[in-house]
């Protein structure tokens, strides 16, 4: 196989390592490169319609140009409270509702609401119930960043206020942020909260071609988990973020809080059952695919790209997993050993699926014309059969 | 009950049952028949006796016989001296009375250095402050820096390859185990065997944990051992279970396979006899609870399969060590004679002695992976309390003393060696003239069950043939299987060190498959 030319952005061991195991050469990204493992803020330039940029037919590059219609946390709520309405709309029975008006298979994010623009719908809904409690994220940030718990309206004022006072400058990504009902009822392990880290590796977005990576993990809080309202601002106990955690005394550094998806499968299904668990893992699945079909349609499917997204997962005490965000650039730096396995093993997979190994094959254009219509029409029936389709076509490390 | 039971086993056998809670309720079912309309004076023995088999009394009865069967060794003869009935071969319980003396004195030695006392009562508030944190004893643990482990499966390796009978001479000039360490010439089973005792796992036949998930026609195999599995567990059955379990256990089915196989059921008494020990704890302060605690830290803590379950090793670890149950067994099944403490300022005084840990247990370094895979099946401490205390006195304790037991980490041993003599003697004569013993590394495994070497998943695994076939010698199979495994970078090897760095991560292997090559295929 000829050496492709790769340019990367990020200076990490994992992809440096693949790169250099398939003897590939490094260019830089303003060179030809045949593959670019860029940053996000890269990726807007080139994209951007002032550069111009027209990639060519041997150049693939790891995001899709407007990937915030699902990996920031507003963009990805509103897309998919649209997918919804779209549904019910067409009738389809993925939609329906139970008697209290709920979602009975679409109800997977937890109500949320963006400040300042909703803040009023927001205030409405606080006062039916105003003892719940809310979690505040900054919309364009990551890593647990700027991210606080409420469950007093006092605590929003400044939202409010800001939101009035400054009617006619639209706030950037910087200054909203989203509101979401708090999850405070998580499943707990040993005490302790966690949520799920899994990867979902896209290379199309029409017709969608998902693939889930088995290896995903659980993070763990280091310190026991506490509903008291008293506890709130203790981050420790709420946010499983490894770059919170990593502050906390009780971080150990030889497992990092990390626990594998297939130790909690063991788990759950040793302790609750077969049926119970494989349920889970169902809905996980699932709402794996609806969150990607839901922007689907807004995505700019270009076809040199593809993209490895971090699903983060909360599990309540009832078994039902909620979609919490999806990360655009989820961290490829290794806290642990096995983590620094498991994380080249991703990037090796995620290579091998979007430029397989081997002669590139030869152009044929009628079984070209014809895969195509056959990947459509595989892409049709699978969403008259719930999408199964999608789930199908994963490979085998890619379950 | 046959002749292969003595009359004071049967005899013994009743008075535990008399004094268990089936006998009572066993009673009180038979008087609530008694007094039905429908029963006749003059029949009443046969259909008392039919209506207590029909509501299912009859199983709980044979459970209950199967598992004392289980647990308790039936070539105990009371015309013999205590001794001799404990075990046949002199120079091994001697050697075994010499290893608990050397363990005590550094113990003892332990509390003098750090002047701390073997046992201790606690005040009223540090009793009331133990009881609030203990759903979370991991976090605020007391100061283990000085402590540390009395011993480690190294140093109980020495033990057992300085031990060898002074009265026996052999034939042959090399001795009996030809290239191994293991002098004493116990009769262990050959690979034939093996085989005829591990029958069901041979490769013609479909298992679970290893057959399953792979593709359709295995997806359908998993799907009919799930079915079967179920209708298991309903007919609740000790043999039953144990009899399905031998290609494996479903992992769905597995906790409930598991307390059929050992026999718990947790009634009300148990919760009560728990809560009376953990009342125990609260109490008292004992030394060994300092080794449980730094035990767990220096292992399941810090393990990525365990790290989530550390506080629920402390409700199982701390209880345990007061339990006298498991002493009561340890003194009749085991050569362990418990250790002795005397009351402060009445030394030498027999009435004023008390047994030290009160379940006669020292716990080495790695004890706590005994119990960190169950965590995995029980999310309730209490069940997964007696599920360890059962796994321990029916197979663990025999990984820590010396006997001449076929179970005993001694015959264990021995049959690794003559196993991997037997199936590899090109890699044996390999590692042993570059200066490294094969046993020297797998010791460590068998002593501690492979927990913590093998991945979580594969550990249950191993553990589901450990009692379905009621039998540890599996454990010696798959340390050979693994040698075998790793032969070919195992012959490059010069040194101890690269050949203990070729076998530091088994945490890929699977179990079922290693044991199978080893078995039953010919090389």
């Amino acid at each position: 196989m000829a050496k492709l030319r790769y340019a990367c952005d990020q200076d990490k061991s994992v992809l440096m390592n693949n790169f250099e195991a398939r003897g590939w050469i490094q260019v830089s990204p303003e060179d030809d490169f045949n593959f670019y493992w860029a940053n996000v803020q890269n990726i807007r330039n080139i994209f951007s319609i002032e550069a111009g940029y027209r990639l060519s037919d041997d150049q693939f590059i790891n995001h899709f140009p407007n990937h915030m219609e699902l990996t920031r946390k507003d963009l990805m709520v509103k897309n998919i409270k649209r997918y919804r309405k779209e549904l019910e709309k067409e009738g389809n029975p993925l939609a329906e509702k139970d008697e209290n008006g709920r979602y009975i298979h679409l109800d997977f994010i937890p109500q949320t609401f963006m400040l300042p623009s909703d803040y009023n719908l927001f205030v409405e809904e606080f006062r039916k119930n105003p003892n719940t409690t809310y979690i505040m994220k900054p919309c364009g940030k990551a890593r647990g960043i700027g991210i606080f718990l409420v469950n007093k309206l006092s605590q929003l004022k400044k939202w409010s206020r800001d939101g009035k006072t400054s009617v006619f400058t639209p706030p950037t990504a910087k200054e909203t942020y989203v509101i979401a009902k708090y999850i405070d009822n998580p499943l707990l392990i040993g005490g302790k909260k966690f949520d799920l880290r899994l990867y979902v590796l896209v290379t199309s977005f029409k017709p969608l071609k998902c693939y889930m990576y088995k290896l995903g993990f659980c993070r763990f809080c280091t310190v026991k988990y506490n509903a008291n309202i008293n506890e709130l601002d203790n981050m420790f106990v709420h946010l499983t973020n490894v770059s919170i955690q990593k502050q906390g005394d009780e971080y150990n550094s030889i497992h990092g809080g990390k626990w594998t998806v297939q130790n909690l499968r063991l788990f759950l299904e040793s302790t609750r059952g077969k049926e119970v668990s494989d349920k889970l893992f169902d809905e996980i699945d699932w709402l794996t695919v609806h969150s990607l079909k839901a922007v689907s349609g807004c995505i700019s499917n270009d076809r040199h790209c593809f993209e490895c997204y971090g699903y983060d997962i909360i599990i309540d005490d009832n078994l039902k997993p909620w979609l919490i965000e999806v990360n655009a650039s989820p961290s490829l730096s290794a806290t642990t050993s096995s983590d620094r396995i498991m994380k080249y093993k991703l990037i090796s997979d995620v290579i091998n699926l979007v430029i397989p190994p081997g002669e590139p094959p030869e152009y044929d254009e009628e079984l070209a014309t014809s895969d195509a219509l056959s990947q459509e029409m595989k892409s049709r029936m699978g969403a008259a059969a719930g999408f199964r389709g999608a789930r199908d076509r994963r490979t085998s490390t890619w379950k | 009950m046959n002749e292969k039971y003595s009359e004071t086993y049967q005899i013994e056998l009743f008075k535990q049952l008399k004094a268990s809670k089936l006998y009572s309720d066993l009673f009180n079912a038979a008087q609530e028949e008694v007094n039905k309309p429908s029963v006749k004076l003059s029949d009443l023995r046969r259909t008392v006796q039919s209506a207590l088999k029909d509501s299912g009394w009859d199983r709980k009865l044979r459970n209950a016989v199967y598992k004392h069967i289980q647990n308790n060794t039936t070539d105990v003869n009371p015309k013999y001296p205590v001794e001799y009935n404990k075990e046949r071969l002199g120079y091994v319980l001697k050697a075994q009375q010499a290893w608990e003396k050397k363990i005590l004195k550094s113990l003892n030695s332990m509390c003098t250095e750090l002047s701390i006392p073997l046992a201790r009562k606690r005040t009223e508030r540090e009793q009331k402050d133990l009881n609030q944190r203990w759903f979370e004893l991991g976090a605020e643990g007391p100061d283990l820096s000085a402590i540390r482990p009395v011993y480690a499966p190294k140093d109980f390796l020495e033990v057992i390859i300085g031990l060898s009978n002074t009265n026996y001479r052999s034939k042959t000039e090399s001795g009996f185990n030809l290239w191994g360490i293991v002098q004493p010439p116990l009769s262990v089973k050959s690979m034939d065997e093996l085989r005829f005792q591990y029958n069901e796992m041979s490769i013609n036949q479909c298992q679970s944990g290893m057959d399953d998930g792979q593709d359709l026609s295995m997806e359908l195999f998993d799907l009919d051992r799930y079915k079967l599995g179920k209708k298991v567990i309903g007919v609740n059955h000790g043999p039953l279970a144990s009899e399905f379990t031998k290609k494996g256990s479903a992992v769905g089915l597995r906790s409930e396979l598991w307390c059929q196989m050992l026999g718990v059921q947790v009634d009300d008494v148990a919760v009560l006899y728990y809560e009376q020990l953990k009342t125990n704890v609260l109490q008292h302060e004992l030394l060994v609870d300092n080794l449980l605690y730094k035990d767990v830290k220096l292992t399941a803590t810090n393990d990525d399969h365990y790290f989530v379950f550390e506080d629920f090793l402390y409700q199982v670890l701390l209880p345990f060590s007061r339990d006298v149950t498991v002493l009561n067994h340890l003194m009749n099944n085991s050569t362990i004679t418990p250790a002795k403490s005397y009351i402060r300022g009445r030394m030498g005084l027999e009435d004023s002695a008390v047994y030290y840990p009160p379940n006669g247990v020292i716990p080495f370094h790695g004890f706590a992976m005994y119990v960190s895979p169950l965590c995995y099946l029980y999310k309730e401490p209490i069940k997964l309390y007696y599920v360890f205390r059962e796994f321990f006195m029916r197979y663990f304790f025999r990984l820590h003393c010396l006997s001449s037991h076929p179970q005993g980490i001694l015959s264990l041993s021995l049959l690794f060696e003559t196993l991997l003599q037997d199936r590899e003697p090109e890699l044996f004569f390999h590692l042993k003239s570059v200066g490294c013993q094969p046993l020297k590394i797998s010791f460590k495994w068998l002593m501690r069950a492979f927990s913590g070497f093998l991945a979580s998943d594969q550990v249950l695994v191993l553990w589901d043939r450990i009692l379905a076939y009621n039998s540890l010698e599996i454990l010696s199979v798959l340390a050979v299987a693994i040698f075998s495994f790793r032969k070919t970078n195992l012959m490059k090897v010069q040194t101890f060190n690269a050949a203990e760095g070729v076998l530091a991560d088994l945490t890929t292997l699977q179990v079922v498959p290693l044991i199978q090559l080893t078995l039953f295929c010919k090389t």
